[in-house]
């Protein structure tokens, strides 16, 4: 005799809740816009005419929206598996360190040839980064948030560790290693498109984007149509459930933080081989803490995760273009309203939803309570 | 609907003293479950009355808007003849209601005293309330036979004790009326005796006490009025010496009872599931099954018997791989299957319909087709190359649902908005449809409406008329005595026991607390007993 619980159309839970949640933050970010006495309407229109008006200004949307998708899709596998992964920047700093070397190894050969072996080495070193903290979290009970955390740091050494002593360019005093030679060099799309006529200008969008949508389809098949996704979705819904089921908890926390890992660490492939050229210190720059932004905005689902990473990805850019424009507003200004994003659509996710409720609550089917005296 | 002494209306009646309490025309929905229609109660000054009805039939809603957890959508509440709104359990103690819990609210690593002042230190300084409990424990023990050492840590007692912690509780907030809910679910016949002379004491002392339960037995024994609910109804109030047992039943279900299953005999077979020597000790070091040994044979339901927390659930989850025995065999249809997995266990024959549905048995937010493969995720049947093959895990779902009734018959809901006795039913479907060999079956029917309950006894009993093993525990004595073909009973973690289930319940009672020998260890060898191969 429990309260009856209320059910959500799909469309509502998954459509109206975030585009209301989201719409608050940008209400909240307008006030602060306000706040330093510039004008919320000037702003937005900077923001979406840099982001969106031009083929260049769409091209670094999208650029940023592929790394956002990677680590977007990392945080939700690892979700769905009941783990929160708070170490994308670290995974993908190792799985820098994996593409500076099988990349540095075949310098010279053609980027075709390099891609796949470059894919395998970000998605190996990703995944490995990840699995020391998914095997202390399944056999020794180390909550995952604390030890990815801590990896960060320990990523963010080590590399430094490697460009200063092992791995940078000779002779220079600049901890990176030596650019790829153009013909290793991932092509950007602004280079392959150009022929056709079309003009992305310096945008940075390449091949990667097309891992990144592909990736998103690989996640949806796998946490929703094969074995080893509802194993993961039984464990991180109900492991008490899972354990009856004959399926074993600690496996299936090493298994997801390897994918998630591995998702990550495919965003390297697009700064080291593509963008970058080389390794920097610095492989995932924000992106990694953007997201569990975009996985809880996205409900954890590739499709809601694809918007949500275009949407940051907007934000970034049109951010950018911003600090151009009007110099009061600088890029912490899109901390800003990461921050009110991050606090309406993940923290206070669920504060519209008794609104919501009452609106579109459908009442759960009377035919359920029947026997329900 | 059985025609039923009217009531007087309470309101009409001129009385000497105002009542305890007393409930004008209660109403309470949540969404179209009606679970409250207009009730009318009055509970005198000084006296135990009882409620009784079936699970669902409303009960605990009751409570719950007189203890301040729901608000009624319609009605009034009297105490001591005064109008009272209460809107929390803190305004409810205020008004002097105090409630036992089903599940005890206690905080297991402080002590009694800690326990008691918790939430009513009313200072802040400890020090003065703990002496003031002190004070009030030493007398309480005096004059109720309420002995509690009040520094003993909570987890150090036994189940018994905590209630009595619970009880204390409530009467340091200064309660007249005690509301307990199923109080003796979890007591030794001898732990649910003492509770009674508690409550009698209680009641000597101008104590008034409201007593939720659907043991008839225990109306029957200490109550002076009791009020029958059914769907939500009051459907009769009674003083309990006017009245018998197989009235208040018939009142509860709205017809005559069936209490015995309708079942032929047994012809059990060649032993199908056994355990030898198993001895189990869980997370803390304590041995909670303890070297036990039985089978079960084909086409026979073996019931373990016991008092809840005796070990009981262990056996059956190390039974069903999940948890591992410390040391003991365990064999299937004769091979040693001792350290295998649920998974493992599974594709041996062996069904595992848990105790906990919701917590074990079912992933909630999971559809019905989700929930209908789990542990049965490995099945080829249901996949299509690498993926799943959703098309026929549906279609699967769908007639599962069909023949077995599950309303409402739509396959792709969440598991989490079927009633109790529906989510029993995809469980069942799901576990007995495969088809099993052996069949380990914990609480079938725990929170389950009569209807369900009927269809699952059957269900079981199919099963082992087509000659498969089926092990049975449950907390309902009566369940066990007439669907097993033979009763183990447990106590302390050991098979203290075996007898027939026509065995009378106060000798099965006596072995549950551990104070009889069962006939199984002593004589009475059965024609059908199995031995451990």
């Amino acid at each position: 005799m429990s309260q009856a619980s209320r059910e959500l159309p799909p469309f509502v839970d998954y459509v109206v809740l975030p585009v209301v949640n989201v719409i608050t933050a940008f209400i909240a970010a307008g006030l602060v816009v306000l706040a330093i006495s510039e004008n919320p309407v000037e702003v937005v229109k900077i923001m979406i005419v840099g982001a969106l008006g031009t083929p260049e200004g769409l091209g670094y949307t999208l650029y940023y929206t592929t790394n956002f998708i990677f680590t977007g899709l990392s945080v939700a596998v690892a979700y769905h598996a009941g783990l929160f992964n708070i170490g994308p920047e670290g995974q993908a700093a190792v799985a820098g360190i994996g593409v500076a070397l099988v990349t540095l190894a075949f310098d010279g050969a053609p980027w075709w040839l390099v891609l796949p072996f470059a894919v395998a080495a970000a998605m190996v070193f990703g995944a490995a980064w990840a699995f020391i903290p998914a095997w202390l979290q399944a056999r020794r009970g180390s909550h995952i948030v604390i030890t990815t955390i801590m990896f960060n740091f320990l990523a963010a050494t080590l590399i430094v560790y490697l460009l200063v002593n092992v791995m940078g360019k000779a002779g220079s005093m600049a901890p990176e290693t030596k650019m790829l030679s153009d013909a290793t060099r991932l092509p950007l799309f602004g280079t392959l498109l150009k022929p056709l006529g079309i003009d992305l200008g310096q945008s940075p969008v390449n091949p990667t984007f097309l891992i990144a949508i592909a990736a998103c389809v690989a996640v949806w098949l796998l946490i929703w149509h094969t074995r080893l996704g509802y194993e993961i979705r039984t464990a991180g819904t109900n492991p008490q459930a899972a354990v009856y089921a004959g399926i074993d908890p600690a496996r299936i926390i090493i298994i997801s933080m390897l994918i998630s890992g591995g998702l990550t660490g495919l965003l390297a492939v697009n700064e080291v081989m593509a963008v970058q050229g080389r390794l920097l210190t610095d492989v995932a720059q924000g992106a990694g803490f953007v997201g569990i932004a975009v996985a809880l905005m996205g409900r954890s689902h590739p499709l809601g995760i694809a918007l949500a990473a275009f949407l940051f990805g907007i934000l970034y850019q049109g951010g950018a273009e911003l600090s151009f424009d009007i110099p009061k507003i600088t890029r912490d200004m899109i901390v800003v309203i990461q921050a009110l994003v991050i606090l309406f659509a993940g923290a206070l996710g669920n504060m519209y939803r008794p609104m919501l409720e009452r609106i579109f609550a459908r009442r759960p089917d009377r035919r359920a309570e029947e026997t329900e005296a | 609907m059985t025609i039923m002494p009217s009531l007087p209306l309470p309101s009409d009646q001129p009385r000497k003293r105002p009542a305890a309490i007393e409930l004008i025309g209660i109403d309470k929905r949540f969404g179209t479950v009606h679970a409250n229609r207009d009730i009318h109660l009055v509970v005198e000054k000084g006296t135990i009355h009882g409620i009784v009805g079936e699970n669902g039939a409303g009960k605990s809603t009751l409570m719950s808007i007189l203890y301040g957890f729901y608000h009624a959508d319609h009605g009034r509440i009297l105490i001591d003849g005064e109008d009272v709104t209460i809107s929390s359990s803190q305004a409810a103690i205020r008004h002097g209601i105090g409630m036992v819990h089903q599940q005890f609210m206690l905080v297991d690593n402080f002590t009694v005293l800690e326990n008691i002042i918790l939430g009513a230190e009313g200072d802040p300084l400890v020090a003065k309330a703990e002496k003031r409990a002190r004070e009030l424990l030493e007398r309480l023990a005096r004059d109720y036979d309420l002995k509690v050492h009040p520094d003993a840590v909570v987890s150090t007692l036994s189940v018994g004790e905590q209630q009595r912690v619970e009880i204390l509780k409530a009467l340091f907030r200064g309660a007249e009326t005690l509301i307990l809910d199923e109080p003796t679910a979890v007591l030794t016949p001898a732990e649910a005796d003492h509770l009674f002379r508690i409550l009698a004491q209680l009641k000597d002392e101008g104590k008034t006490v409201l007593l939720i339960t659907h043991k008839l037995r225990e109306i029957m024994a200490i109550t002076d009025t009791v009020s029958v609910m059914r769907q939500g109804e009051m459907v009769a109030t009674w003083p309990t010496r006017d009245v018998s047992v197989e009235m208040i039943a018939e009142a509860m279900v709205g017809r005559r009872v069936l209490l015995r299953v309708d079942k032929g005999h047994s012809n059990p077979g060649r032993v199908l599931l056994a355990a030898d020597h198993l001895t189990v000790t869980d997370g803390r070091g304590v041995t909670v099954v303890d070297d036990v040994s039985l089978s079960v044979r084909a086409g026979e339901i073996v019931g373990i018997a016991g008092v809840a927390g005796n070990g009981q659930s262990e056996l059956i989850e190390a039974l069903a791989g999940i948890i591992t025995p410390t040391s003991g065999r365990i064999s299937l249809a004769g091979e040693d299957v001792s350290g295998l997995d649920p998974a493992d266990l599974r594709d041996r024959g062996l069904a595992h319909l848990p105790e906990d549905r919701q917590r074990v048995g079912l992933v909630l937010p999971f559809g019905g087709g989700e929930n209908i493969i789990l542990g049965y995720q490995d099945d080829p049947a249901y996949a299509r190359g690498m993926f799943l093959d959703w098309g026929k895990i549906t279609s699967t779902a769908k007639r599962f649902f069909a023949s077995y009734d599950v309303r409402p018959g739509n396959a792709s809901l969440r598991a989490a908005l079927f009633s109790g006795g529906n989510q029993q039913k995809i469980v069942c479907a799901r576990e007995i449809e495969r088809d099993p060999s052996v069949l380990l079956v914990g609480q079938p029917t725990r929170g389950v409406d009569i209807g369900a309950i009927e269809f699952i006894h059957k269900r079981l009993i199919a099963l082992r008329d087509r000659g498969k093993a089926i092990l049975l525990i449950s907390a309902e004595l009566d369940e066990i005595r007439s669907l097993s073909d033979r009763v183990l009973v447990m106590c302390g973690g050991r098979i203290v026991g075996e007898c027939a289930p026509e065995t009378p319940e106060s000798e099965i009672g006596l072995m549950m607390a551990g104070l009889a020998e069962g006939a199984g260890e002593r004589t009475r060898p059965r024609a059908n007993e199995g031995s451990v191969p």
